[in-house]
């Protein structure tokens, strides 16, 4: 069984895209949450503020490193998870639930285009480990 | 610092290298009007002997400031410096070329560090204060850096003239190629911050609007004035404060809405020496500490007690470069320590107790200045002051100082000197006392003007 859910679509820099409508939900993999250790850090941009796809748009730190965050799509922030001010281990017991990051609404129409399934994105990740 | 000679040949395969004729070449961009027209005068060559000799008849013309009675400020005052502070600080342990940081040898320097942050977030009212920046100015300086990467996509930031005049220079010298404006407002004839000004200057544009207290003139500010200022727009308010001593009788910054402190803390047993080393303070809110730049000292719950440790330390530049707060990437760890030692000696009540006697003496002067029936001085503004005030001066400040210098007396620091070439306030004599001066020097003091 595959530990990334089918519901989402997932980015090469291991983020996930979850999209209802017009908002996409955004996150990073439980494979990027194992990589990066114990969270203690996530710098969130505010509502309002615009990016294009593939665009910094925060930071995660954990004990081991920080990491840039980018939008997998182009949009509109409509909300960022404030629970992760105070709790950012979230990011590492609920990576694609509780864990989320940011609420986008999107930009523009192929918003899941160039991005990969779970099956696809497992594979990546093993691909990756490889290399 | 090693002298690494060099021979005629090897100067002129370097000058050869370089592409140009002569030394003198390489200093073709300095104005030729700031050379010297005679060579320095210099006497010939001498033995140990005689140059001994020869240093020690022109040190003998030197005064020291300690066999003045000094009444210097304007950002730098003469406090007392226990002995014992001096004395420790010359321990191997401490006097090294550079702070060590690594918390498995530097556990002493650290556990210093972290009680010098504690000591500034205290007297601040602030929650988290850094491991020391080099001086005030550029402390200032990096206060206004921070507020700008906190607020995103703003600006200008709003600054009060009663801000010392160098401070003021500092920022401006920073700002300049950032594409960040400064927006300085006049004070009021009283010589303090005008709050209507102050916020009519203040917009959405606004990242951080600074004020100081006391300020330039000695006058003690509200710190809401700027506080609300810069809330009322979304912006961070900065509290400067020069003479960090004022710290222990007046309100802290922090508990009037001040978001980020700065300034000077070498009031805390730093000889003024010849105006360094010094150094400078920078404290905030919890809320903006990941924006603090440069080192940050943190206490450690481990299972054999608490350690102490650098902490949130991928603000700084050896970490992330590109994204670093700063590109300060050390602290004034020496001249901290002293701060430290001297605060940690005098205590909450001594600290209280000295504070008092720098105010109480500061009243003492004014009131003798208002006494004098001349009529050739008078204290320049009527607000309450902390330990230094403006001494308006009918004759020229010059021959002021002069009269005080043949009574062994240090007058003060003249204002126009703080921003040479402005023009303004030129009968301005600022006078500061601190604990180091007694009740003779300050009726010594009265009586030379009561000469004029």
């Amino acid at each position: 069984m595959s530990s990334y859910p089918d519901d989402r679509f997932y980015s090469k820099s291991h983020e996930w895209v979850r999209v209802e409508g017009d908002i996409a939900t955004i996150g990073i993999t439980d494979h990027a949450q194992k990589e990066l250790g114990d969270v203690v850090f996530v710098e969130l941009p505010d509502a309002g503020e615009i990016f294009d796809e593939g665009q910094e748009f925060g930071t995660i730190e954990s004990v081991k490193a920080v990491s840039e965050l980018f939008l997998p799509v182009a949009g509109e922030i409509v909300e960022s998870n404030k629970g992760l001010a105070d709790e950012p281990g979230a990011v590492n017991e609920d990576p694609h639930g509780d864990g989320w990051l940011v609420k986008v609404k999107v930009t523009s129409d192929g918003a899941a285009d160039g991005l990969m399934n779970a099956a696809a994105y497992e594979a990546f990740v093993e691909e990756e480990a490889k290399a | 610092m090693r002298y690494i000679p060099n021979s005629p040949a090897e100067q002129a395969a370097l000058l050869r290298e370089v592409g140009v004729a002569a030394v003198d070449d390489l200093f073709a961009t300095v104005p030729r009007e700031v050379f010297r027209k005679d060579p320095p005068p210099l006497a010939p060559p001498m033995s140990e002997i005689e140059l001994r000799r020869a240093l020690g008849a022109m040190a003998v013309k030197n005064a020291a400031a300690t066999c003045f009675a000094s009444f210097l400020g304007a950002g730098l005052y003469g406090h007392h410096s226990p002995a014992f502070v001096s004395q420790l600080l010359l321990r191997g342990e401490f006097l090294t070329s550079y702070t060590p940081y690594q918390p498995e040898v530097s556990q002493g320097t650290l556990t210093a560090i972290w009680e010098f942050q504690s000591h500034i977030a205290l007297l601040t009212g602030l929650d988290v204060a850094n491991a020391s920046m080099y001086e005030g100015a550029t402390a200032f300086v990096e206060a206004v850096l921070m507020a700008e990467r906190l607020t995103k996509k703003r600006t200008k930031v709003v600054v009060s003239r009663t801000i010392h005049p160098e401070y003021l220079a500092t920022l401006k010298t920073y700002l300049a190629y950032l594409g960040l404006e400064v927006a300085e407002v006049a004070a009021g004839a009283d010589g303090v911050t005008s709050a209507a000004a102050l916020a009519a200057a203040v917009d959405e544009t606004t990242f951080a609007v600074a004020v100081q207290s006391p300020n330039v003139f000695g006058l003690v500010e509200d710190w809401t004035v700027a506080s609300e200022a810069a809330h009322a727009h979304g912006a961070l308010a900065i509290g400067v404060v020069n003479e960090a001593f004022s710290l222990a009788l007046l309100t802290p910054p922090g508990a009037a809405g001040i978001d980020i402190a700065c300034g000077e803390a070498a009031s805390f047993g730093v000889p003024a020496s010849f105006g360094g080393p010094l150094i400078g303070f920078l404290s905030c809110r919890d809320a903006f500490k990941r924006q603090i730049p440069g080192r940050l000292a943190g206490r450690l719950e481990t299972p054999d007690g608490p350690v102490f440790a650098l902490t949130l330390s991928t603000r700084e530049q050896h970490i992330r470069r590109e994204k670093a707060t700063s590109n300060i990437c050390s602290n004034q760890g020496l001249i901290a320590l002293m701060a430290t030692m001297t605060l940690t000696a005098l205590g909450k009540h001594g600290l209280r107790e000295t504070a008092l006697q720098c105010l109480s003496k500061s009243e003492y002067l004014k009131t003798g200045v208002k006494a004098l029936d001349n009529g050739k001085f008078a204290v320049a503004f009527p607000g309450a002051t902390f330990n230094e005030f403006a001494l308006r001066c009918g004759p020229p400040v010059a021959e002021v100082l002069a009269a005080l210098e043949k009574a062994q007396i240090l007058g003060g620091v003249p204002f126009a000197r703080l921003a040479p070439g402005a023009g303004e306030h030129e009968d301005l004599l600022l006078v500061a006392t601190t604990e180091r001066v007694r009740r003779e020097d300050l009726d010594r003091y009265l009586d030379v003007l009561k000469g004029f």
